[in-house]
């Protein structure tokens, strides 16, 4: 008699369990960012017609992207550290980064004649590559991820040029 | 069937089939509670008073927010305050109502933390009111997402990214909580039903279950005294009120109540109508930005003394304590060693522990507030520290009180 009472019981149990395991499941997934915002999750960003030393803002996953196309002067006096940085297609070199400071997220403004970034909220400042020199802010602007697709940039992909990055520290993972 | 007789009364009628008046004397003429106490004990209906009232605020506000990242600013700041007939009202009593339910919660805890009415059977009335605050917490949180001006955006964006854990780095887990890289539709629209629909539900379960652990031990009285319920309740009943230590809780305690009730809601109604802006932060009042960010992102003042604990150490050490600060009070029962149940003043070291705690919670409050500069950034350091100082105290200088 008993034993039958614990079956009866332990099936309920068992099953219970597993109809709640699965809504669970379901719960998550619902939580999970649509197919949509993950699709919407890559840009694409032609290079080709981006001007020397004139500051291009896009749009990344919400974040605010720089593009700054170097001059060749600007390279040329540039430190080994800070050409890392740069994104090079052909003979062109390239700085893009996630447009928000490392020190609190305010947008930093860049000035041509200087050829610098200062960002207006704590006097953080930065070099043509985004490097930081000048604190608080504790490191350059974080490079995106990318692949460089002939001329273009696809940001959200992961390519084995910023892999090295990644790897080399000359960027953390956004 | 049962046998039903025929009724002389509404009230007999109800009383045959749902118990009413067994009900009426169960939580009302027979519960009982002790004479001995103050206005601090009217703290808990003024605290269900002004949950009904943000309730019934919530509700009209409801009726014209739209949970829609491009419609949900003028929603609130154009629908709601000029358009829709005394929308401004149920704003600014909401908006009052959450920060003064703070206010009063705090009071509540004080109270409890001062007379000791979380020790010796009554640890789940102080964890479970614990667990209201941090249910409280978060539907303050969500329901400022709503209005999705820059200090909602913002306030999302940064409490959000705490979940990444500092150096774990977890983005993916922020992004789930998200829903989204960034506070967009997916994030406004699961923090709209956290605020109008799952917080709310499990802030009258919890109410609930708090009123029911008093039910055992009975509410504290102002000398922590131990006394029984049963003789006091039978002198009460038998006509020698003067004699006996109870009164019941409705009507004698409840009109009490309700005295301080009329006292808090002329202090509520004032703010509502004179000074709501407090519960306003004008940053608000422009849309959100993903792409600008506010010079200075501080918390509502209820927060700002765990904001304050977040704030002066660097991100990892930061976020522990930060996290340590959010349950530390519910260890309060068992970090209090001694068997003492007393008011602070008669408990020697636990009574400048006490003020201690207070004024360093109000200074770390003040410091959240100010920007994090020169002389300010060492107070709120300092302060910090001796939060976590003073909790480490705690068991040491109870477990030496002498026994009263």
């Amino acid at each position: 008699m008993s034993n039958r009472r614990d079956f009866m019981g332990m099936a309920l149990g068992g099953f219970t369990a597993l109809g709640g395991i699965g809504a669970l499941y379901a719960m998550k997934k619902t939580w999970d960012p649509l197919p949509s915002v993950k699709s919407a999750g890559f840009t694409t960003i032609d290079l080709k017609d981006a001007p020397e030393n004139v500051l291009i803002t896009e749009k990344w996953r919400g974040k605010p992207i720089f593009v700054l196309k170097q001059s060749k002067d600007m390279v040329a006096k540039m430190k080994e550290d800070d050409k890392k940085r740069l994104i090079n297609i052909g003979d062109e070199h390239y700085a893009v980064c996630v447009g928000l400071c490392t020190h609190l997220g305010c947008i930093p403004g860049y000035r041509p004649e200087t050829k610098d970034f200062l960002c207006a909220c704590h006097g953080g400042m930065y070099d043509s590559s985004a490097n930081v020199t000048k604190a608080p802010p504790p490191r350059g602007l974080d490079i995106p991820p990318f692949k460089i697709d002939g001329t273009k940039l696809v940001l959200g992909e992961t390519g084995p040029e910023y892999e090295k990055m990644l790897a080399d520290g000359t960027t953390l993972k956004v | 069937m049962a046998h039903f007789e025929k009724a002389n009364s509404i009230e007999e009628w109800l009383d045959q089939r749902i118990g009413l008046r067994t009900l009426k004397r169960v939580m009302q003429t027979e519960y009982w509670i002790p004479k001995n106490i103050n206005f601090l004990w009217a703290m808990g209906m003024v605290l269900a008073a002004t949950f009904g009232i943000l309730l019934v605020s919530g509700i009209f506000l409801l009726m014209y927010y739209v949970p829609d990242t491009k419609e949900a600013f003028d929603s609130v700041n154009y629908t709601i305050m000029t358009e829709v007939g005394y929308g401004w009202l149920w704003r600014h009593i909401h908006g009052v109502g959450a920060s003064l339910v703070f206010l009063i919660i705090y009071i509540h805890m004080f109270t409890g933390i001062y007379y000791g009415s979380y020790k010796k059977g009554r640890e789940l009335i102080w964890i479970s009111g614990m667990l209201l605050f941090v249910l409280f917490s978060a539907e303050a949180f969500s329901g400022y997402m709503l209005p999705w001006g820059q200090m909602s955006y913002w306030a999302g964006m940064v409490i959000t990214n705490l979940f990444s854990g500092g150096s774990l780095h977890a983005d993916a887990f922020v992004e789930w909580i998200r829903g989204d890289y960034v506070p967009a539709q997916a994030f406004l629209g699961r923090f709209f039903m956290l605020h109008v629909l799952l917080m709310p539900l499990l802030i009258i379960g919890a109410i609930v279950f708090h009123f029911g652990t008093l039910r055992i031990p009975h509410v504290n009285n102002q000398d922590g005294e131990e006394f029984d319920y049963a003789e006091a309740a039978e002198l009460y009943k038998a006509g020698k009120k003067k004699e006996s230590k109870v009164i019941p809780f409705s009507p004698v305690f409840l009109s009490k109540d309700v005295f301080v009730m009329g006292v808090y809601f002329i202090l509520f109604f004032f703010l509502v109508f004179y000074h709501f802006e407090f519960a306003m932060d004008p940053v608000n009042f422009d849309p959100a930005n993903g792409l600008k960010t506010p010079a200075h992102i501080y918390p509502e003042w209820y927060f700002l003394w765990s904001y304050e604990i977040l704030r002066p150490f660097s991100t990892n050490v930061g976020l522990i304590a930060f996290a340590i600060a959010q349950v530390i009070f519910f260890t309060l029962p068992f970090l209090d060693r001694s068997p003492n149940v007393a008011p602070a003043n008669r408990r020697g070291v636990f009574h400048i522990w006490f003020w201690a705690m207070l004024v360093d919670m109000l200074v770390l409050t003040f410091m959240g507030k100010l920007p994090p500069q020169g002389i300010w950034s060492t107070i709120g350091l300092v302060a910090a520290i001796t939060f976590f100082i003073l909790w480490i105290a705690l068991p040491i200088i109870t477990k030496t009180e002498k026994k009263l």
